[in-house]
């Protein structure tokens, strides 16, 4: 056990270096295991952003553009659905509930959405959480809006507050509605996913405010006030999108397929899971790239380490010299500094885990609260684990470069110290 | 004489006969020694010159080098036959042995430094269990080397002066009581009253352990204090090409 002592000793003699060498690996361990955490938990949150609804209806186009539009709000719609066919729909007998989702218009560059009470109902995410109010009410007035967690806290509203809708999606709107102001009735409860950032208004109210709109520009002279047109007959013409819950998960495929060959109006149905795994296939490419910068940065630290080492071989050809006569073979020189080597990756890995879970720890709120991103703190995976094994491995190999050298140096020394 | 089995009433410690050895890789320095032997228990004294071929000689009698010709024969064995492995056991259970300088792991305590032929050898560690405890063992040595009390224990072996490091390198080399010590200049550190103290206790404890003790030096006048003195010219021919 004396050789395992002097092996520690050695290097609590040159604790400096190796204490830096061990953050430098610990460091870009963190890195790595951080951006897998990340990745898996913006997945997590992309997948929990709307769970129970079967089908997404909207113009046809790709699933992944009517996922990315409907639920995500980035992106525009190519076209809408009309009345009629979102009403033929509705009435389909395997549809449980449907909820119709109007977009186009935006609110300092919040996303201001159009739909039903039944979206407050229907609407789930992060598997069967539904929306709360965190303030006021749903609110039951024509223009009254409900408005998400990040729109109240970013531009400071409180109920009660009035607020002007702009027409089209820029931060900055050129045109506004500003004839037809909206009151806030109700603030939503944070939730971590777009719902927080957006304006919701009814049906009736997208179609109010564009009741004297033209070709997206309002007609001059002919101006409605927001009190003429309460009296109006405010049923949409069209919407942007539907979300649709079905009585059984195994009409799905059916169903979808009716939508697909619905006659009178071309229309596409998407499945959320299955256009989630398309966006998936898509971001694979960077998720690859990020994951190699950090294998990249786990192979710096362990060439840090081997500078280390290797620098160090010169003030210790003294110390092999001694061994050597001693009595120990080059062999145990040789599984000394290897043994060094993965003794310090060790370290390093060990250390790098536990400041992840760490700062796991402390940011998990944070990184919630902020972006609706939802980390968990379990045990290493296995491929984890596994990745943690290869860089201990990969660490000990790294070690045998200079342990090599140094048995090439034991045996050429000889007895002789060499300073 | 070629006969690499051990005889028990081998008189002599080290035979060596037609060895030859060049450094490889750099033909510059060759070593020949025709003949030559150490009986037991003599303390033999190598004069020669700097860079004479001192360390080498050294080296290939600790079985650290192996020369490309010729027979080297301790205690009966003939190491030039062995393994490189079983050198380096061979080594460690009859050898102890004394660098000019810079003998200790300067990190490890001075205890540590002493026990550390022990791992390597198993008939040293056996020898000092039938004594006592090893730690004990090299205490008692410490102190037989004249090393203060106060300073073997708690203090790591880089805070020791230079004749104290030497002293504690003299324990190491004698503890298990290995047949052999060699010593390259041990004393060439030290100052003249402390050479002479250093080596009367080496010789003193290296007597009581029954070890044979082969010294390298270029300062002749250690001279009387050893059994028999030998120049390494007129034991050896050494060769230097001109660069």
């Amino acid at each position: 056990m004396i050789i395992a002592r002097l092996a520690f000793q050695s290097l609590r003699n040159r604790w400096l270096t190796a204490t830096l060498t061990v953050l430098a690996i610990a460091f870009s361990v963190m890195l790595l295991l951080g951006v897998e955490k990340i990745r898996n938990g913006a997945r997590d949150s992309f997948a929990n952003t709307i769970s129970g609804t079967e089908l997404i209806v909207g113009a046809r186009s790709g699933s992944l553009q009517l996922l990315l539009y409907s639920v995500f709000r980035i992106g525009n719609a190519t076209n809408n659905i009309t009345w009629q066919s979102y009403s033929d729909i509705a009435s389909h007998p395997d549809v449980a509930w449907i909820v119709p989702i109007s977009l186009g218009d935006s609110h300092r560059g919040f996303r201001v959405l159009g739909t039903t009470k039944d979206y407050y109902e229907h609407y789930r995410f992060r598997g069967g959480n539904r929306i709360e109010v965190a303030s006021g009410k749903l609110g039951e007035d024509l223009f009254d809006t409900v408005i998400g967690a990040d729109v109240a806290a970013q531009l400071g509203y409180k109920v009660g507050d009035k607020i002007v809708i702009g027409h089209g999606l820029g931060s900055v709107s050129f045109l506004e509605h500003e004839d037809k102001p909206f009151r806030v009735a109700g603030i939503l409860a944070k939730t971590g996913t777009p719902v927080d950032r957006t304006v919701h208004v009814s049906l009736e109210a997208i179609e109010a405010i564009h009741v004297d709109w033209q070709s997206g520009a309002p007609v001059p002279g002919q101006t409605v006030s927001a009190d003429q047109v309460r009296a109006m007959d405010l049923k949409p013409k069209a919407i942007t999108a539907a979300l649709v819950g079905l009585k059984s998960k195994l009409a799905i495929f059916r169903v979808q397929r009716e939508i697909n060959e619905y006659p009178d109006e071309p229309l596409s149905a998407i499945l959320p899971g299955a256009a989630l795994q398309e966006l998936w296939g898509l971001v694979a490419i960077a998720e690859t790239a990020l994951a190699a910068v950090s294998a990249m940065v786990v192979a710096t630290a362990l060439l840090g380490m081997l500078t280390m080492i290797l620098t160090a071989l010169n003030e210790r050809r003294r110390e092999m010299a001694i061994l050597r006569a001693a009595g120990a073979r080059p062999v145990t020189i040789l599984g000394l500094l290897a043994a060094e080597a993965g003794m310090l990756t060790a370290a390093g890995v060990a250390t790098g885990t536990v400041l992840l879970y760490a700062a796991l720890f402390i940011l998990r709120p944070i990184l919630d609260r902020e972006y609706g991103l939802n980390l968990s703190i379990a045990p290493p995976t296995t491929s984890e684990g596994l990745t943690l094994a290869v860089i201990v491995l990969a660490g000990f190999i790294a070690g045998l470069v200079p342990a090599m050298l140094a048995y090439r140096r034991s045996l050429a020394d000889g007895m002789t110290v060499r300073i | 004489m070629s006969n690499a089995t051990r005889e028990p009433a081998e008189p002599d410690v080290v035979r060596i006969s037609g060895l030859h050895f060049t450094w490889p890789g750099r033909h510059s320095f060759s070593l020949t020694i025709e003949n030559f032997s150490v009986s037991r228990g003599e303390r033999l004294m190598l004069i020669g010159p700097s860079g004479g071929g001192k360390s080498t000689f050294l080296s290939l009698l600790a079985g650290i080098l192996t020369p490309q010709r010729g027979s080297i024969e301790i205690l009966g064995t003939d190491i030039t036959r062995l393994s490189g492995p079983a050198r380096d056991r061979f080594r460690s259970e009859h050898f102890g042995i004394i660098f000019q300088m810079f003998n200790l792991l300067p990190y490890g305590s001075v205890i540590d430094n002493v026990l550390l032929p022990l791992h390597f050898s198993k008939s040293r560690r056996e020898r000092v269990r039938r004594t006592g405890k090893p730690e004990v063992e090299a205490r008692r040595l410490l102190e037989h080397l004249g090393l203060e009390p106060a300073l073997i224990s708690g203090t790591s072996a880089a805070s020791l002066s230079v004749g104290q490091q030497q002293r504690v390198a003299a324990a190491r080399a004698l503890i298990g009581m290995p047949e052999v010590v060699i010593a390259d200049e041990p004393t060439s550190a030290l100052d003249r009253s402390r050479q002479t103290d250093f080596l009367k206790l080496l010789f003193a404890n290296a007597e009581a352990s029954g070890s044979t003790l082969i010294m390298v030096t270029h300062d002749e006048s250690l001279s009387p204090h050893f059994s028999r003195v030998v120049r390494l010219d007129d034991i050896a021919q050494t060769m230097r090409e001109a660069a």
